[in-house]
């Protein structure tokens, strides 16, 4: 069963279309890759997924339910975690409140009970801080939980750009070009800990990356976009030796070129 | 209500409209290059008129030759302005520029208070612009006349300056993309300058039409054309000269009609105004002319 | 342990510091007593506006708004029928108002309470308008407060004015009211809730995605900042006796933003010492303002100079010290123990 499904997305900037009657299935538990040349849209499908931009047409099913017109907070509710392309965490605040911002949507406690430190907001407080550190401990930045975020090394940070996504207890989890600017040893521990995560979490992941060993290195399935279209989709052998796919890449390497 | 009494509301709207669509236009040329709300440019059009104070009682130069230098004064003055409290701070986070902003204006009206003094002081009339005309039983005064023939005069001169000059040019670069057309090699401190001269100027030359009209100057003078020429410049769309312009003719409008024809809710304008201005925001939160 | 004994810590400075409040309402002089229920005010409301302008990240300009509005709600709340119909001697005051009177407290907390309402009237916007254009909106809804309380002639007594309120507020109700200001905010940034807001002016589009409520979270600023913002407004009108709508103009609010910025946007131990130091400062600077004699020259006292000094500073501590007294660090216990064992063991080698 798919447990995202987006039918026939359209996004449009003024006159350019960023998404094109797009319609993508992701499956319960598959770790797929969103690939393309730059200014295809792959961001943008994040931003509509998400719900930072409303559609201009179509539909996008999570879970069965209708999530088309939800606000981004929202989304993030009913499980739908990302990161992003050019790194924003929280940056001057400290690595284990970055990950706990993430929790706060689940609190129950009124505002009072949180000023005036009532036993459920304690508890639900002590509850979601301790969850935030076995978070840190999972990505191995536990060391780091008093440092400012701003400060923390590269590597680092997008290490806890997906911790925070995960504190939202995400069933789907978007990541935006995770291996930018890493080498090629960072990129390898990487693709290990995206695979551990999605087994320890039991996530379903879409991963838009330009690195093609990491794509074609762990992408069960890749989707391929062009100009807003999708033009190919399949198994990353599939996509290898499809001549569509390798004549967007090199018309658009032409272009920069040029 | 007789339509000679309309036409005359008309012809003073519109010449307010001109006034404020200056003082508009400054803010909208600031904030369209440099991305800052000039919080102090109410206040340069209030010591623009206090130039013209003192050249014709302190110098007594003849008030054409005063309207000129008052006019050059205030260009520099607010270029003097942008390199002391804002050039620092161009790098810095948004907030420490709008306090800077702040506080410049706070600056200059207790700078005027102290120096200047308090209290109002009248602004010199001079005879042949005091004069009024008749047209066909409609009653408008040469003020009038010459702060909407002036006016124009401003908006052609200024829409050469940008549309037709290099300078402009750069301004238009800075404007749409500050970065690139920094790394594109425009000389940014340059044009930067450049629009603050501009925007004062034409602050100065409403002031002056300002006083001329309503001929009591003091250190707080600028405060409410200054918002209400602001609030015009967002209405219109902040970074349009057009929008700018379309702003201040309404809010204009409103100041005089509302005075005319309802004049038990005429102590409620400024609320209007802003009423109309969070409305615009609300629903085109670009403004009428504004660009996505 | 650290914990309990920063909390005994305080208790017992709190005690201390209410032994003093005590000994001060009874034996300091009547000038200096009233300077230090201004820096109490002050306290509050730069603690109030840093919620939303240092902690939210959102530049909110309407502080003088709420404050008229607490200011007006509770002087009409307290005041006594007969001094009612002396001050509305040109349009009476409407009915219920013209008959009520209730005591100070709740007179101050339903002021604060109509300020949180109007608090939350201007933070909904917020969804909408961002940065510069929220100063203004908010800036513009502190302005239509004042036109407003000129024009409404049979509620606000117009430009009129209140005159003869009685003082309730002394240093238990000024300082009172500030050390909970303090306590309340500090608890709200340093729970889940202030997480979230923080989150919100660090990065909103990130604090969003990650299950922040924007809407929710900016209102709850305003309405909290609005709450406290009208019980000072509220405690103001009672120490100074006269209110009147042109006194909650933009220079206020400008004043309650310098007290901010020099504390520190986002520390409120900052917030604190700076607002007590701008009330005696504003208080010290007075002398320029009065005839003085040097070597026997007489200069006279130039009016409005106390205010240009004032702007300088604010401008020197716009350009120079950016991130005020304190930057965005907090006092705690914890950090002066350890401030103390360093000094010792430099010392002792
Ligand atoms: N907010 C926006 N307003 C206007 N145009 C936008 C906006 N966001 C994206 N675009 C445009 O939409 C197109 C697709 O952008 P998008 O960021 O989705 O590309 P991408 O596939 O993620 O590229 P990259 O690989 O460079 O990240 C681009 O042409 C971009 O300029
Ligand atoms: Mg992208």
């Amino acid at each position: 069963m798919a447990i995202l499904k987006l039918d026939g997305v359209t996004k449009r900037f003024g006159g350019l279309i960023a998404v094109n009657n797009v319609s993508l299935e992701l499956e319960e538990g598959e770790l797929s890759g969103l690939i393309g040349p730059n200014g295809a849209g792959k961001t943008t499908i994040f931003n509509v997924i998400t719900g930072v931009y409303p559609v201009d047409s179509g539909k996008i099913l999570f879970m069965n339910q209708d999530i088309t017109r939800k606000r981004p907070h929202e989304t993030a509710a009913l499980g739908i975690a990302r990161t992003f392309q050019n790194i924003k965490l929280f940056g001057k605040m400290s690595v284990l409140d970055n990950v706990r911002v993430a929790c706060h949507y689940r609190l129950r406690a009124s505002v009072f009970s949180a000023v005036f430190s009532l036993p459920n907001y304690v508890k639900q407080d002590e509850e979601l801080t301790r969850e935030s550190l076995r978070l840190l401990e999972a990505v191995g930045l536990y060391k780091l939980k008093n440092d400012r975020a701003s400060s923390l090394p590269y590597g680092h940070q997008r290490k806890l750009e997906i911790a925070r996504a995960l504190a939202t207890k995400p069933k789907i989890l978007l990541l935006d070009e995770p291996a930018a600017g890493m080498n090629p040893e960072e990129t390898s521990e990487l693709m290990k800990f995206i695979r551990r995560i999605r087994d320890e979490f039991n996530l379903t992941i879409l991963l838009i990356e330009h690195d093609m060993k990491v794509v074609m290195g762990i992408c069960e399935r890749i989707t391929v976009l062009d100009h807003g279209c999708v033009i190919a989709r399949g198994s990353p052998g599939e996509i290898q030796s499809n001549p569509e796919v390798i004549k967007a890449y090199l018309g658009s390497g032409a272009y920069a070129r040029s | 209500m007789t339509w000679t009494l309309l036409l005359q509301h008309l012809a003073n709207g519109v010449a307010l409209g001109f006034v404020f669509g200056l003082v508009a236009i400054g803010y909208t040329l600031v904030y369209g290059v440099v991305k800052l709300v000039n919080f102090a440019h109410g206040d340069i059009f209030m010591m623009a008129s206090f130039f013209v104070y003192y050249g014709i009682v302190l110098f007594s130069f003849p008030w054409w030759f005063s309207f000129v230098c008052a006019i050059f004064l205030t260009a520099l003055l607010g270029i003097s302005i942008e390199k002391v409290a804002y050039k620092p701070l161009r790098d810095a986070p948004r907030i420490s520029s709008l306090c800077s902003a702040i506080g410049m204006s706070f600056l200059l009206e207790n700078f005027a208070t102290v120096v200047f003094g308090g209290r109002q002081k009248p602004f010199y009339q001079p005879q042949i612009l005091s004069k009024t005309l008749d047209i066909g039983g409609v009653r408008i005064q040469l003020v009038t006349v010459v702060t909407i023939l002036v006016s124009v005069a401003a908006l052609l001169f200024l829409n050469y300056l940008v549309y037709r000059t290099r300078m402009g040019l750069a301004m238009r670069a800075l404007a749409h993309d500050f970065d690139t057309a920094r790394l594109m090699g425009i000389n940014v401190d340059r044009t930067i300058t450049f629009t603050f001269a501009v925007g004062s100027s034409l602050a100065a030359i409403s002031a002056i039409f300002w006083a001329l009209r309503y001929p009591q100057i003091w250190p707080f003078m600028g405060v409410f054309p200054g918002w209400r020429a602001f609030t015009a410049a967002i209405i219109g769309g902040i970074g349009s000269i057009k929008g700018a312009m379309t702003g201040g003719f309404l809010i204009g409008m409103i100041s005089i009609m509302l005075v005319a024809f309802l004049p038990d809710l005429a102590g409620y304008r400024d609320a209007f105004i802003f009423m109309m201005l969070v409305l615009v925001l609300l629903f085109k939160p670009t403004g009428l002319f504004g660009e996505a | 342990m650290y914990k309990k004994r920063s909390f005994w810590l305080t208790v017992f400075s709190l005690v201390l510091f209410f032994l003093f409040i005590q000994y001060a309402q009874t034996h300091f002089d009547a000038y200096i007593i009233r300077i230090m229920n201004v820096a109490a005010i002050y306290v509050i409301l730069g603690v109030s506006l840093n919620l939303i302008n240092g902690f939210t990240g959102q530049f909110s300009l309407g502080h003088a708004g709420f404050m008229a509005i607490g200011a007006y709600t509770s002087a009409l709340l307290y005041m006594s029928p007969e001094l009612k119909a002396m001050n509305f001697f040109i349009k009476p005051l409407i009915w219920p108002l013209n008959e009520i009177q209730i005591p100070f407290l709740s007179a101050l907390l339903a002021g604060g309470l109509l300020a949180a309402c109007a608090g939350f009237l201007v933070g909904a916007p917020c969804m909408r308008v961002k940065g510069d254009y929220l100063a203004i909106v908010t800036y513009g809804f502190s302005e239509i407060i004042r036109v407003l309380f000129n024009n409404l002639q049979s509620i606000t007594n117009g430009p009129l004015g209140l005159k003869g309120l009685p003082t309730y507020t002394n240093l238990w109700w000024s300082w009172g009211w500030a050390v909970f200001t303090v306590f309340f905010i500090k608890r709200l940034i340093d729970s889940s809730y202030g997480r979230a807001l923080k989150a919100i002016r660090d990065n909103e589009e990130a604090a969003e995605a990650m299950g922040v409520n924007l809407f929710y979270h900016k209102t709850l600023a305003f309405v909290v900042g609005a709450f406290f913002a009208g019980i000072a407004g509220g405690l103001l009108g009672s120490l100074v006796m006269t209110i009147d709508p042109n006194a909650f103009n933009i220079m206020l609010t400008f004043q309650i933003v310098l007290i901010v910025l020099l504390g520190g946007l986002g520390s409120i131990t900052g917030t604190v010492i700076s607002g007590v130091m701008i009330a005696f400062l504003m208080e010290w600077l007075r002398i320029v303002e009065t005839p003085m004699k040097i070597f026997g020259i007489t200069i006279p006292g130039i009016s409005g100079m106390r205010m240009l000094i004032f702007s300088l500073i604010l401008m020197v501590a716009v350009l120079f010290f950016r991130h005020g007294i304190l930057g965005d660090r907090e006092f705690s216990w914890e950090a002066l123990f350890s401030a103390f064992k360093k000094r010792h063991s430099t010392e002792g080698e």
